[in-house]
């Protein structure tokens, strides 16, 4: 299979992770083991949501990043900034002060990415119209989500709208406004603050196309950082004034929960966090829920303002964001450089390809051999504990015997087996350390008591 | 010929709460077997439909499911009141669910011509005041069909 279609930008640091199982608990498509004490990834099931970042007690979870200095490599560095980017900074800075930090760094232009929404919120409205007979119809906005149904709820696939996204559709745009001023091409480079690893993943490895519009990316945290440190290094300094954003309430509050559903037609629903979302798809896969036109899935709680990469806390992010739809004067101005005059170009670049499924449940190709493997996982559970201690370096029993049955692993690496087998006399103690080591390492054993 | 495997799953009475759960443990198990997709929606949206049938219906009830590389049957056996007249029962609307189980969202009728229309072989067997014992078959592999 190509490995490029596996990329993630999500990895542990061997030299910082201490096996301790805590990103192997909570990841959602049981993508982490622990070998050698250190975890491992597998990268078939990593979805990018980032939930072993969020718990990784060390920093072992580290997210790939684009080194800076490529804005360098083009002329023209157009930053695209999610509405996010702007909701992390404390209110006593306003827009036009990151926008010309976002300069003074080295950019030549700054867009916000959900320009993009102004165009897609009503193409997508009628792609939603036009497939009436597929209920109910699944937004592609969150990454995660995406390769999510693709693993874990291929059945769904169909369901996905084959539509870019805000950012793409940005991107495109950002691109032709400085061709259509004389720029060309390979000069414009176009990079995107990012608030999790599921776009960058999405950037570096799109789904549905073959390559992405976005040149390169930089982590949201990184980017404030740098810009509020500037800011407030230069109290005094006064900060040129970019133009305003003339973007609509419902683009501002696009990425925020509700944001689609509240502009969609018919009947909508919004659910964010990534556990709320699998329960909902569980449900969706058992029954009709043709009523329904409209699901709006989001992996991170609090939609992006919950961002694995974000510094500020997630509902100042979407209070800041509200207030500033809230503030917008309407109808705003448009000239000639509005993403709306832009429309015909995009409308090419809209679709994507069909989505297809990649399930990583599957124990075989073949149901018949499955089938027997299946039995086998079966007679498994009837040894194993169900206590889902994670000992064994798989995340629960279940998980243990499936790796067992696929020739992954070995059953002996469940301590409660060890203990059975060393009952009956089949096992030394010497042996079981030995797989003890091998799961955790050397260290974890190899402690003086006094 | 291999030995099937054998799930199976009990059922009470009015526990709508619990409607369902079979269904989605025979999805579980249709997924790691790499069943298509379609296939799979068929044989949940039947079981659902028989299972919600013995919650909304009967007393009790037990449910049996064989699998093997070619099909999968699924035996739906309850105690409760019997369907008196299966033809009528198959008809689409035709339904004498209560005000409370229509309130629910339940009783449009809809339910055994949809397991129909989704099965490869259908059986239904009943006796009044006793039970009812409902029988399909769906082959598992696109061919079958
Ligand atoms: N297991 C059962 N025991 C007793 N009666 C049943 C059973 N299953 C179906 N019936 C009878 O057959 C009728 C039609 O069943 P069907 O499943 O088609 O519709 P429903 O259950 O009433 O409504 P729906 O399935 O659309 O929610 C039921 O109203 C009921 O009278
Ligand atoms: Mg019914």
């Amino acid at each position: 299979m190509n490995n490029k279609f596996f990329h993630h930008a999500l990895y542990f640091s061997k030299e910082t992770c201490i096996g301790c199982t805590h990103c192997m608990r909570v990841c959602p498509t049981q993508a982490i083991r622990v070998r050698n004490g250190k975890a491992e990834l597998l990268p078939n099931r990593c979805i990018d949501c980032g939930e072993c970042y969020r718990v990784c007690p060390v920093d072992a979870v580290k997210v790939e990043q684009d080194d800076f200095n490529l804005i360098y490599n083009y002329k023209y560095r157009v930053v695209l900034i999610p509405g996010v980017f702007l909701g992390q900074f404390p209110e006593d800075i306003n827009q036009q002060q990151i926008y010309s930090v976002l300069i003074e760094l080295g950019f030549t232009h700054v867009c916000e990415v959900e320009t993009g929404a102004e165009i897609l919120k009503s193409v997508m409205a009628d792609y939603i119209d036009e497939n009436l007979h597929i209920r109910p119809m699944i937004s592609s906005f969150c990454p995660a989500i995406v390769r999510l149904i693709q693993v874990k709820f291929p059945s769904l696939v169909n369901h996905l709208i084959p539509l870019k996204q805000p950012l793409d559709i940005a991107g495109f745009y950002a691109k032709q406004l400085l061709i259509k001023q004389g720029a060309e091409q390979d000069e414009i480079g176009v990079f995107y603050i990012t608030p999790c690893a599921a776009k960058i993943a999405a950037i570096k490895s799109p789904v549905g196309e073959t390559q992405s519009v976005i040149d390169g990316v930089i982590n949201i945290d990184f980017a404030y950082n740098k810009v509020l440190t500037i800011i407030r290094q230069s109290k005094s300094k006064k900060f040129p004034s970019a133009k305003e954003s003339n973007l609509s309430p419902e683009s501002i509050l696009w990425a925020l929960t509700t944001g689609e559903s509240s502009v969609m037609r018919g009947r909508s629903l919004a659910i964010d966090g990534i556990s709320n979302v699998i329960e909902f798809l569980e449900q969706l896969e058992n029954e009709e829920m043709s009523n329904i036109d409209f699901l709006e899935l989001r992996a991170c709680d609090e939609s992006c303002a919950g961002g694995i990469l974000t510094s500020s806390n997630r509902f100042f992010t979407s209070e800041r964001l509200r207030n500033r739809a809230k503030s917008v004067q309407h109808p705003a101005e448009r000239n000639e450089n509005d993403i709306h005059n832009f429309r015909e170009y995009l409308s090419k670049h809209f679709s994507i390809e069909k989505i297809k499924p990649r399930s990583m449940l599957k124990l075989d190709e073949n149901i018949g051999s499955a089938l027997e493997k299946m039995k086998k996982v079966n007679e498994l559970m009837e040894i194993l504990p169900y206590v889902d201690c994670g000992i064994c370096g798989s995340p629960t029993c279940q998980s243990l015997a499936e790796d067992t049955v696929r020739n992954e692993t070995e059953i002996s690496r469940c301590i409660f087996i060890q203990r059975i087998l060393e009952q009956k006399g089949t096992f030394t103690n010497e042996e079981s350390v030995k797989i003890m080591k091998e799961i955790w390492g050397e260290g974890k054993l190899d402690k003086d008591l006094k | 010929m291999m030995e099937p495997m054998h799930l199976q799953y009990e059922l009470e009475g009015g526990n709508f709460t619990k409607a369902g759960f079979a269904s989605s443990e025979i999805k579980k198990v249709l997924k790691q077997l790499n069943v298509d997709a379609k296939t799979i929606k068929r044989i949940v949206v039947s079981s659902y439909e028989a299972e919600v049938n013995i919650v909304a219906h009967a007393y009790s009830g037990i449910i049996n499911a064989w699998i093997d590389n070619e099909k999968i049957v699924l035996h739906f056996n309850d105690k409760g009141p019997g369907i008196p007249d299966i033809e009528m029962a198959m008809q689409a609307g035709y339904s004498t669910a209560s005000p409370a189980v229509r309130e629910m969202g339940f009783g449009a009728g809809m339910g055994l011509p949809n397991i129909k229309n989704n099965v490869d072989l259908l059986e239904i067997n009943s006796e009044v005041n006793k039970g009812t014992l409902v029988k399909f078959t769906i082959g598992l592999t696109p061919e079958m069909n």
